[in-house]
């Protein structure tokens, strides 16, 4: 049994794959985004509480009647593929108890090399859908924004596509960084190379987590920056979506 | 009979008997599909729906009443005709209100004196002192004689909030005639039955019970007959069943008008009558009598009327029932004991009214859920809430088996079955204060009184779980027994001096009754018996050795988190409590049920009731009806929602209500995801055996906007549901619009 490091749960996730589902929130990310609104969710080996997938799956089943035919749980994070053995055994016992799977990731610990990726392939077995969200389409502008390069997680699609995994692919809209059309553009180019995707969001930028940046004491500098106008977002929605 | 009026309708029971709800089950055509045959307002509409909130307008700035009756008592026919508009009377396709003027509040004296003319004295009128006269020398009224007849004990009770929000100021309400017998059969009909049942009445054996009943009957004749006069006012013979859509629409609100002429009870509900009436309307549309443009108008005139509905009220009962409230209740849907739903056209016009003429608290819309009914229809009604925050949701699952499938709701949440059955309404006991009382041994802490019996306090520096339940026990022992023989006096003075002669002679003679008590202060009491049984309560004393505060060390479960350990100390609380006011006599052989349902009243409750150990503040308010403690919720909404759906309903037939507020946000992105995420919220709850879910979709940010910037014309309609009924916002004193702020909204991650 792999216990997993869980930094928390929500019984009512109604943005976190198709219909009502349960969100498991797993300890630790690499990443570093400068939005990002759950910091607290960063560290890898302290935080959180270590819980089994039983454990986390009998929780989530006293919510199953809300999920109709739809929903199920959604493990979130953190980063939730940096715990893949644990999720690879959360996910056979889900889908032993009959439970849509879905991973909400920005795919930053794929590989192609093993024992990952075997373990991967493994996963996506058992995964019913992936939402990824692309940070940055640019490889220099993703390494500034979020501290790591996205060759791997632009990879990380490519593989979804070729196997047929269906995903969706949000980006999250912050006005000077991500709202630029000619990048918007660049990513629709990208997301028209793969097969597999079945719905593209766009996520305005909001300031919400600021006070847990506050309380960790780190700098957030994004503090200027206010949330993109409805026109915007549109716009977005539009130029990823043709 | 007449042939006419009942043409192409089907069965054989109901033409035999007076039984709406055979004729409903013979001739009701369940509906499946989705909203796009629904038609907008027409010109006539829009035009006395506009004249309507200029009248709204205007008594707001009048400081919430237009115009107060003071010279004459109100009557069925007191008045000659009245409507909307003079000038615009021709496009009233249903006509009738309460006095000679819209929104004019009419002088209702019975049910007490000095209230009545309280009432109008707060909005500056002065009722004329013979008439005061008359009902304080020559005319005892409720009022009075509940309390020649009170003991000390309840006078006490009454005046530290232990007991509070009793009907013995106002008329007790919650009897819901079956309005929809006066259409189907026309008075004459129900004049001969009645008048059957009379002769049948007390023959040779003449006890009290049949005199009473005998006389009952006779003031019923005499209200059937009023009737017919009061339609003959405005043009109708009501004597002969209706005979088409609009007549059958405008008999059934006769029959409702001749109850809100004739009485102020606290909830004037309306009833199951939108399957009914689509029964006429189909047979209309089928003769090409009507468009459905004509069907959809007739049943915006009926909510115009119902949007109309006034009382006058005295301060301290706007305190209990905030924002004008008359619970003109009506239900819709459900599913029938023979495995239809039971959603029709009808019900998709009554919901489209929130479209056609903007959100409005009345008619008090619920909706009769169950995870079967037709998906369409879910997601239409989950598309009205989330755009109205309008109406509300009970669990026709849990109900169906004990009233069968044409029971009405009438008030927030409670059931009775229609035409047989009345309620005795009891306001709620406040558990809190109960609680409270064990520990300082009867003794109220704020006024330093003894109210309760002098039991041995507590006088450890620690509350011991075991000490304390027992001491509570005993405590709630004395407190129903009060209560319930409270109840019993006031409900025997009302049924004397106010008796509800319109209502009941739309319901059948041999009626039944259910006693309906409730529970306030309900979460509170749950998790501060958690908090001592799970933590360390060190009680604080003040200078008289009372407790007046706690002081607690220690984390414990709460209420509201889908916690066993919390969520089963609620169930035996709900569970005790019923059980000890089934262990008392109740008024003319009824059956007692309870409700944990506060109405707005859980502020007023709340403010007269010291610090609680689970972290309560002294007097600030309770959370309301069923809902978990502000702030003690922390696992989400359907967190939440579990726990409250544990609570069984067979327990609280009377029901139980929880308000929850969903910010759009944390709904879903789109309508779309937002509309299938709600109603599949409602189906997990509702299959989960929960009872009853008021939905508000609004984020804080419009309430506090609205609270600043009430003038706004957005928020003129404004609608959200409290505990049990829907409110606009800005009729709520402003005590209680903080309170609604206060309570955490599930927003988004």
């Amino acid at each position: 049994m792999v216990l997993g490091r869980i930094h928390s749960t929500e019984s009512f996730g109604s943005v976190d794959g198709p219909g009502v589902r349960f969100v498991i929130f797993t300890q630790g990310c690499r990443l570093r985004c400068r939005y990002c609104h759950n910091p607290d969710t960063w560290k890898t080996d302290e935080g959180g509480r270590m819980q089994s997938a039983d454990e986390l799956l009998d929780a989530a089943e006293r919510y199953r009647s809300y999920w109709g035919s739809e929903g199920g749980i959604t493990v979130s994070g953190g980063e939730p593929l940096l715990q893949i053995d644990f999720l690879l055994e959360l996910f056979q016992k889900a889908r032993q108890r009959g439970i849509n799977t879905c991973i909400d990731t920005a795919g930053q610990p794929f590989t192609r090399e093993e024992p990952y990726f075997s373990k991967f392939r493994e996963l996506c077995g058992v995964t019913d859908l992936f939402i990824v969200d692309i940070k940055h389409i640019d490889g220099q502008r993703h390494i500034a924004l979020t501290g790591k390069t996205n060759d791997n997680i632009l990879d990380m699609l490519r593989f979804l596509s070729e196997i047929g995994k269906p995903v969706w692919i949000r980006q999250v809209l912050v006005p000077g960084i991500t709202d630029d059309d000619v990048f918007l553009r660049r990513t629709a180019e990208f997301i028209h190379t793969l097969s597999n995707v079945r719905k593209i969001e766009v996520l305005p930028y909001h300031s919400f987590g600021i006070y847990k940046w506050e309380m960790l004491g780190i700098p957030y500098s994004l503090a200027d920056t206010q949330p993109p106008g409805k026109d915007r977002v549109a716009n977005a929605l539009r130029i990823l979506q043709a | 009979m007449s042939n006419n009026a009942w043409r192409n309708f089907k069965g054989r029971v109901w033409k035999e008997d007076v039984n709406v709800r055979d004729f409903i089950q013979a001739n009701y055509t369940p509906y499946d599909g989705d909203e796009s045959f629904l038609e907008g307002p027409t010109e006539a509409t829009d035009k006395l729906w506009g004249r309507l909130q200029e009248l709204q307008k205007e008594e707001r700035a009048k400081g919430g009443v237009l115009e107060c009756e003071t010279e004459i008592v109100s009557r069925m026919n007191a008045y000659g005709p009245g409507y909307i508009d003079e000038s615009m009377k021709d496009l009233e396709k249903i006509v009738g209100l309460q006095t000679d003027k819209p929104l004019k509040r009419a002088f209702m004296p019975y049910g007490g004196i000095k209230m009545a003319e309280q009432a109008a004295a707060t909005y500056g009128y002065t009722i004329n002192p013979e008439l005061v006269k008359i009902f304080t020398q020559y005319h005892k009224t409720h009022n009075q004689a509940v309390f020649d007849a009170y003991t000390p004990e309840m006078k006490l009770a009454r005046h530290s909030h232990i007991i509070t929000g009793l009907p013995d100021t106002y008329g007790r309400g919650r009897i819901v005639g079956d309005y929809r017998r006066v259409a189907l059969y026309g008075i004459d009909y129900l004049i001969e039955k009645k008048e059957n049942d009379l002769s049948h009445c007390g023959g040779g054996n003449m006890i009290d019970k049949f005199i009473r009943l005998r006389e009952e009957i006779a003031e019923q004749l005499r209200a059937l007959r009023g009737m017919k006069k009061m339609a003959r006012i405005y043009g109708f013979d009501i004597s002969r069943p209706a005979e088409n859509a609009q007549e059958a629409v405008q008999w059934l609100y006769f029959g409702y008008l001749a109850a809100i002429k004739t009485q102020n009870g606290a909830a004037m509900s309306v009833g199951r009558i939108s399957t009914f009436l689509d029964i006429y309307i189909q047979r209309d549309l089928r003769e090409g009598a009507i468009t459905e443009k004509e069907a959809q108008e007739l049943i915006d005139h009926l909510v115009l009327k119902f949007r109309m509905v006034k009382f006058a009220r005295i301060p301290s009962y706007n305190a209990l029932f905030s924002g004008d409230p008359v619970w003109a209740t009506l239900e819709m849907a459900g599913i029938g004991v023979d495995g239809r739903h039971m959603v029709t056209k009808n019900d998709y016009r009554f919901l489209h009214t929130l479209e056609n003429m903007g959100p409005s608290p009345e008619p008090n819309l619920t909706v009769l859920y169950s995870s079967r009914l037709p998906e369409n229809f879910k997601k239409y009604a989950a598309k009205i809430s989330i755009d109205t925050s309008s109406i509300q949701y009970e669990n026709d699952c849990v109900m169906r088996p004990v009233w069968g499938d044409d029971y009405s709701i009438c008030c927030c949440v409670s059931a009775t079955q229609t035409g047989k059955e009345m309620q005795f309404f009891g306001a709620r006991a406040n558990l809190a204060k109960c609680l409270l009382y064990a520990l300082n041994g009867g003794i109220d802490a704020k006024s330093k009184e003894q109210i309760g019996p002098k039991y041995l306090p507590i006088t450890g520096d620690v509350l011991n779980y075991g000490e304390v339940i027992e001491k509570f026990d005993a405590m709630m022992d004395w407190l129903v027994e009060l209560y319930v023989n409270t109840l019993n006096l006031i409900h025997y003075m009302h049924d004397k001096y106010y008796y509800e002669a319109a209502e009941m002679a739309l319901i059948d003679t041999d009626v039944r009754r259910t006693f309906a008590t409730g529970i306030a202060g309900f979460s509170h009491v749950v998790d501060s018996l958690c908090a001592i049984k799970y933590a360390t309560v060190k009680p604080i004393r003040d200078e008289d050795g009372l407790i007046v505060d706690f002081e607690t060390e220690g984390d414990f479960p709460r209420y509201g988190n889908d916690d066993d350990r919390a969520d089963e100390i609620a169930i035996w609380l709900l569970k005790t409590f019923i059980n000890k006011v089934k262990g008392c006599h109740t008024y003319r052989d009824s059956e007692p049920t309870t409700s944990i349902l506060t109405i707005t009243s859980n502020v007023v409750y709340g403010k007269a009731t010291g610090a609680t150990p689970d972290g309560r503040k002294a007097f600030t308010p309770f959370a309301p009806g069923a809902n978990p403690a502000y702030g003690s919720e922390k696992n989400g909404l359907l967190a939440s929602l579990n726990s409250v759906a544990k609570l069984p309903y067979e327990y609280a037939l009377d029901g139980i209500s929880n308000t929850q507020t969903i910010s759009p946000d944390a709904l879903g992105h789109t309508e779309e995801e937002r509309i299938n995420n709600l109603w599949h919220v409602l189906d997990g709850y509702f299959d989960k055996g929960a009872h009853h879910l008021n939905v508000n979709v609004f984020g804080v940010d419009k309430l506090r906007d609205c609270m600043e910037h009430p003038e706004k014309p957005e928020y003129a309609n404004f609608t959200i549901r409290v505990s049990g009924y829907a409110v606009k916002f800005i009729d709520l004193t402003p005590e209680q619009q903080l309170d609604v702020i206060a309570r955490s909204a599930h927003e988004c991650m």
